[in-house]
């Protein structure tokens, strides 16, 4: 995709080395048509890389090549890189890789004028035109340095065959021995300024490791970081670490944790497919326990799991989670699930890494178990660490595999801080913690996080039965959390409190009522006095009445008697 | 285009070894070319040859354009060679041979004093 992107963005041709990583990190591979040089110290892996710079080139690309060696004889070249898996002699008969072995030995080398390197130029140009070539290496060409006396001539006669290399249009690879403060000894990165690859070789705390850089890629853009690189079996691999990119395909579906109560705690499904997932806690919370069940979950519905154990071997997995009821070793026997457990120190981060990658990608699980990540910090520092688990979660989020770490806190540190920084990396984080009370310790769950899910703010109890994993609602009142029998006792205080509380609100009803009735009574009686008072107004007043009525027919009648006018 | 080498090597070779006791030289002039430089090294090997080694010598002289192979075979980087196969050491004189000096150390005709 990225190749494609480049040759249509810009005029730039790549040519694919076929080396796994390196494309990536060139995006697209060396530039086409021009020369490369790949320099670095002894045992650096340059030939190496430049040998199967050609055969690669071949095999999968179909485009022959010539490799001119200053250093080493075509026979012991091919004995070199046969136990790769190369097998160079075939492709020489193929007619389709040519070796040429060019020695210079300066104690039979007298210089009597002027010369040029006409020589070289012939017999190149005489195994690009044999086999057809389109990729030329050039290994290492700082012999003629050692070989040649006059160092302008060839400086001269090295410019004029670069030039000549690129008029015919093949790839180049030069290799360089590093120089003492510059890229190669003789200074020849002067002549080859289009691309720049570094290897370098190092010892750190008695554990090797091999990297790679580009120094410079002319008119493209590069991985600019020091890659980690690996030799084995199938020859060199970079292991890109940011290449990977963050746009693997996301899948909606689901994955049991294994635990039923658990899945219920996120959204009632379990994990996303192909996320990842930590667990984290103290020394006997349970953490091994919580992957096995999600191996166990994976394997019943007929889907692989892989096993990195870097603590115990498969045999004593395999029993411990019989006695919490998960028979693992069914699985393995039907070819579901690998284990796979060493010591942490067997070999370098970067080796881990890439046999990790290779076993996933030869089995092609589900889902992959890491147990302990935190057992890896006896090799490297933290940011080793994190940078190859990066690494290690990219490469399964690519692959859609659903990965389960499981991390051990050291007793005393802070809870919700992973051992090796790592928790950032993680789509979703279980916490197990002890809980001491009332003379136990009881284990606890929660979901710390759980990304693009509504997952529980619950904390559960943990049990681990021969039944397997259960999980129960923990008490919690008054900032205290209770578990194990401390939970059993608080519930029944609650119980015995929960009665006495309904009593006590009885009584309390009874009172009101009595209250109320009294209440009722007294209004009753300041009625009627009430109405009393009214009926004793209208009498008094009939009576004023009569009275004033009583006393005018009086008047008159007096009036009445004494003659008045 | 190319002759075999090997057995034309090898009977030289032969030639050389049953003259070895006369004190005969088997000498190879590799060109590129008919180039002035190489013009001239021919020149200069010749007449040298001519002056120090009359009837004692066999020069074969090998365009590397014409035979690439053989550049390849005898281990050819630059143009002009001279390669002395014989009488041993082998020696391969590099250059125009203008610097008769040089050469004559180079083919053993002169001790080296320096």
């Amino acid at each position: 995709m990225a190749k494609r992107k480049s040759e249509s963005a810009t005029v730039l041709a790549k040519c694919r080395t076929g080396i796994s990583g390196l494309d990536e990190i060139t995006e697209g591979g060396l530039p086409k048509g021009r020369p490369t040089l790949v320099c670095g110290g002894a045992g650096s892996g340059k030939t190496l890389l430049a040998m199967e710079f050609i055969v690669r080139g071949i095999t999968e690309f179909n485009e022959p090549g010539v490799f001119m060696a200053f250093e080493e004889t075509a026979e012991e070249l091919a004995k070199n890189v046969a136990s790769l898996g190369f097998d160079v002699n075939k492709l020489i008969r193929q007619k389709k890789m040519a070796i040429d072995y060019v020695h210079v030995e300066r104690s039979e080398i007298e210089e009597t004028g002027e010369y040029d390197l006409e020589g070289l130029f012939v017999r190149l140009n005489a195994m690009i035109e044999a086999v057809g070539a389109r990729r030329v290496v050039l290994d290492s060409v700082e012999a003629l340095f050692a070989g040649l006396p006059n160092e302008a001539i060839l400086r001269a006669e090295l410019r004029r065959l670069f030039r000549w290399l690129k008029e015919k249009g093949v790839t180049v690879v030069i290799t360089g021995e590093q120089g003492d403060r510059t890229l190669s000894r003789y200074g020849i990165e002067e002549y080859v300024s289009d691309c720049v690859i570094f290897l370098d070789h190092r010892v750190h705390n008695q554990i090797s490791t091999r990297r790679l850089r580009i120094v410079k890629y002319r008119g493209s853009k590069h991985g600019t970081n020091e890659y980690p690189t690996l030799i084995d079996e199938h020859g060199l691999s970079v292991l890109p670490i940011s290449s990977m990119g963050l746009n693997y395909a996301v899948s909606d579906e689901r994955v049991s944790t294994g635990v039923p109560r658990l899945d219920v705690m996120m959204d009632g499904k379990g994990y996303y497919k192909g996320s990842s997932i930590l667990i984290s806690g103290m020394a006997g919370t349970g953490k091994s326990s919580l992957a096995a069940a999600f191996v166990n979950g994976l394997c019943r519905k007929g889907k692989r799991c892989m096993y990195f154990s870097f603590e115990e071997s498969p045999e004593q997995i395999m029993r411990n989670m019989r006695s919490i009821g998960f028979d693992l070793g069914q699985w393995v026997k039907k070819g579901l699930l690998e284990f796979r457990s060493m010591r942490p120190q067997l070999h370098g981060l970067e080796m881990h890494l890439a046999t990790m990658h290779k076993l996933i990608q030869g089995f092609a699980p589900a889902g992959v178990v890491v147990d302990p990540v935190t057992n890896l910090s006896s090799i490297g520092d933290t940011d080793e660490i994190k940078a190859m688990l990066t690494r290690v979660i990219d490469f399964l989020k690519a692959q859609g595999v659903t990965s389960v770490f499981t991390s051990l806190t050291a007793g005393g540190s802070a809870m919700e801080q992973s051992e090796v920084g790592i928790s950032s990396l993680m789509d979703t984080w279980l916490l197990l913690r002890m809980v001491e009370s009332a003379n136990e310790r009881n284990r606890i769950l929660y979901v710390l996080k759980s990304r693009g899910m509504g997952h529980s703010n619950q904390m559960r109890e943990f049990i681990l039965s021969d039944e397997g994993i259960r999980l129960l609602d923990v008490y919690t009142g008054a900032g205290t959390v209770y578990t194990g029998s401390a939970r059993l006792v608080q519930e029944s205080k609650d119980a015995a409190q929960a009665l006495a509380d309904q009593q006590s609100a009885g009584r309390r009803k009874r009172e009101l009522e009595q209250e109320a009735m009294s209440l009722e009574a007294q209004v009753r009686s300041l009625k009627a006095r009430l109405d009393g008072m009214h009926d004793d107004l209208k009498a008094g007043a009939a009576q004023e009445k009569s009275r004033l009525h009583a006393a005018a027919t009086e008047r008159d009648a007096i009036a009445k008697a004494r003659k008045a006018d | 285009m190319a002759k075999k080498p090997d057995r034309k090597t090898e009977q030289a070779l032969k030639a050389a070894a049953k003259n070895a006791d006369t004190r005969n030289y088997v000498l190879r002039l590799y060109v590129a070319g008919i180039t002035p430089r190489s013009q001239e090294a021919i020149r200069n090997v010749k007449a040298m040859c001519d002056e120090h080694l009359a009837g004692r010598y066999d020069l074969q002289i090998v365009d590397i354009y014409q035979q690439p192979v053989l550049a390849k075979g005898e281990q050819i980087i630059a143009a002009p060679t001279l390669i002395k196969k014989l009488p041993l050491p082998l020696r391969r004189l590099i250059g125009s041979m203008a610097d008769e000096e040089k050469v004559l150390v180079g083919l053993d005709l002169r001790a080296r004093n320096e």
